[in-house]
């Protein structure tokens, strides 16, 4: 061979590809946390390049039948933990459905990440600053997550726990997530800032507003942060202050101003915390107008569905 | 030595492969270092580049983000593939050469895979798409702009290119 077969970038581990989630499951007990589960590998293979990770185990899911899919139920949508980003860029019926996940897809990473990533390994992954976390506190997620004694569902509340860190234990797995659906008549706007398209966003927000009967005066809203704390935030305190308000009104301003500055994003190299605070006040504010604009168009007969 | 080994049998630019390898090899370095088809080129590593982009199963996918033994039952393309035979180069390629959408050649073969599934999608996007769907891509000679004017002549047909 012209060059050898020795050099490896991960450090050893045995590879797993079990066919059922109990394999899987038993796999995970065998190893006692030390083994980590491989969803598309996205984020978990480049930490294993730079060996900042070293599992003794992979087990791959990507074979286990059942675990990626889509499935509307009435007001709520279903995605197994293995379905890929791309997925649910191309789907019609998430266009139609959920169209803010479809608007935010295009974000999530690049054209070649979303061929292999997955809806269930970012929510796992729990990075703050990513789109999908923040999504899944917008739509009221339910985690359903198996383990060596059965499967537990959790809300999304008790799911994030820290930067890069949620509720999963060493010995489970996540395997979908349920979102409850927005009513046909809510606007939403996606708006995110980052330095280049598919980079991590400095800060982004997701904006669902629904308006009163035939009127301009907000009659609720739901807004939801990433890469502004150490896990995506929901302005549960906030959003009941914007409803009875119209969208023009200065009120939105000072409501954002005050969620804003009770945030904790980090200082890094691409932004302080007052820098990252400032963003979060503008795409609160902007977000709830934009997506009240959005549901003043999705109701009037000549609606054109964006 | 590691005794994680794995049989695997795959498709690589139309021929069938059977193979053992390491579970924690990458297919990045399966592809160069053990099939010898080293037109793939590996820059980051940590799939920030784009450069190692190959076709898996029809998608664009970073191959150092991906393990050989995942290539089980999948078909692998590698800029190898575009030209089969010692054939004349591509019209992707050609478009390349012409708008001098290279200068080293470092990132080339990931762009060209990239470009190739767009085209294969039978989109016909915009410059501005175009440079949105090809932002995995780095190439830090800076000739983008030949990059997108090469993809769109393709795309789009000569003369229909817009603005950027």
């Amino acid at each position: 061979m012209a060059f050898g077969s020795t050099e490896m970038k991960p450090a050893p581990f045995d590879y797993h590809r079990p066919a059922t989630l109990e394999e899987a499951l038993a796999l995970l007990e065998r190893y006692e946390g030390d083994a980590k589960v491989l969803a598309g590998g996205q984020s978990l293979i480049p930490l294993m390049n730079m060996r900042l990770a070293r599992p003794a185990a992979l087990i791959d899911l990507e074979r286990i039948d059942g675990l990626s899919g889509l499935r509307f139920d009435g007001g709520r949508l279903h995605v197994g933990a293995m379905t890929r980003h791309m997925d649910l860029e191309h789907s019609a019926e998430v266009r139609e459905r959920i169209g803010i996940l479809s608007d935010a897809m295009p974000h999530v990473g690049h054209l070649a990440i979303r061929t292999r990533g997955t809806f269930g390994g970012s929510l796992a992954h729990a990075d703050p600053a990513a789109e999908l976390p923040a999504l899944a506190t917008l739509f009221d997620a339910t985690f359903t997550i198996a383990g060596p004694t059965g499967t537990r569902d959790v809300p999304w509340s008790e799911f994030f726990i820290t930067f890069l860190t949620s509720c999963l234990e060493a010995n489970e797995i996540l395997t979908g997530v349920t979102l409850t659906l927005a009513p046909p008549h809510a606007g939403w706007n996606f708006h995110e800032i980052a330095r280049r398209h598919g980079d991590y966003a400095l800060a982004g927000c997701g904006t669902l507003v629904e308006l009163e009967d035939g009127g301009d005066t907000i009659a609720s809203a739901r807004v939801a942060l990433f890469g502004v704390d150490a896990t995506p935030v929901r302005l549960l305190d906030a959003e009941p202050l914007f409803a009875g308000r119209v969208p023009a009104g200065a009120a939105i301003d000072d409501i954002a101003a005050e969620a804003a500055a009770k945030l904790e994003p980090a200082t890094d190299v691409h932004g302080s915390t007052a820098f990252r605070r400032d963003i979060a006040r503008r795409l609160i504010a902007s977000g709830i107008r934009d997506a009240a604009a959005h549901a003043a168009q999705r109701r009037s007969p000549a609606a054109v569905h964006a | 030595m590691t005794t994680d080994r794995h049989d695997i049998a795959f498709t690589l630019n139309g021929k069938p492969y059977e193979r053992t390898v390491d579970g924690r090899l990458l297919l990045s370095d399966f592809i160069r270092h053990d099939l010898e088809f080293t037109g793939t080129h590996v820059g980051c590593e940590h799939g920030v580049c784009g450069s190692c982009t190959v076709l898996v199963d029809g998608n664009p996918t970073r191959s150092c983000l991906m393990l050989a033994v995942q290539a089980d039952g999948r078909t692998i393309e590698t800029i190898e593939g575009l030209t089969p035979d010692s054939a004349p180069l591509a019209p992707l390629q050609a478009a390349f050469r012409k708008h001098h959408g290279l200068q080293c050649g470092y990132c080339t073969p990931g762009f060209l895979m990239t470009a190739t599934a767009l085209l294969r999608s039978g989109e016909h996007l915009s410059q501005r798409e175009i440079r949105e769907a090809m932002s995995g891509n780095l190439c830090r000679c800076t000739g983008y702009s030949g990059i997108v004017a090469a993809v769109d002549e393709v795309m789009n047909g000569v003369g229909k290119t817009d603005a950027v």
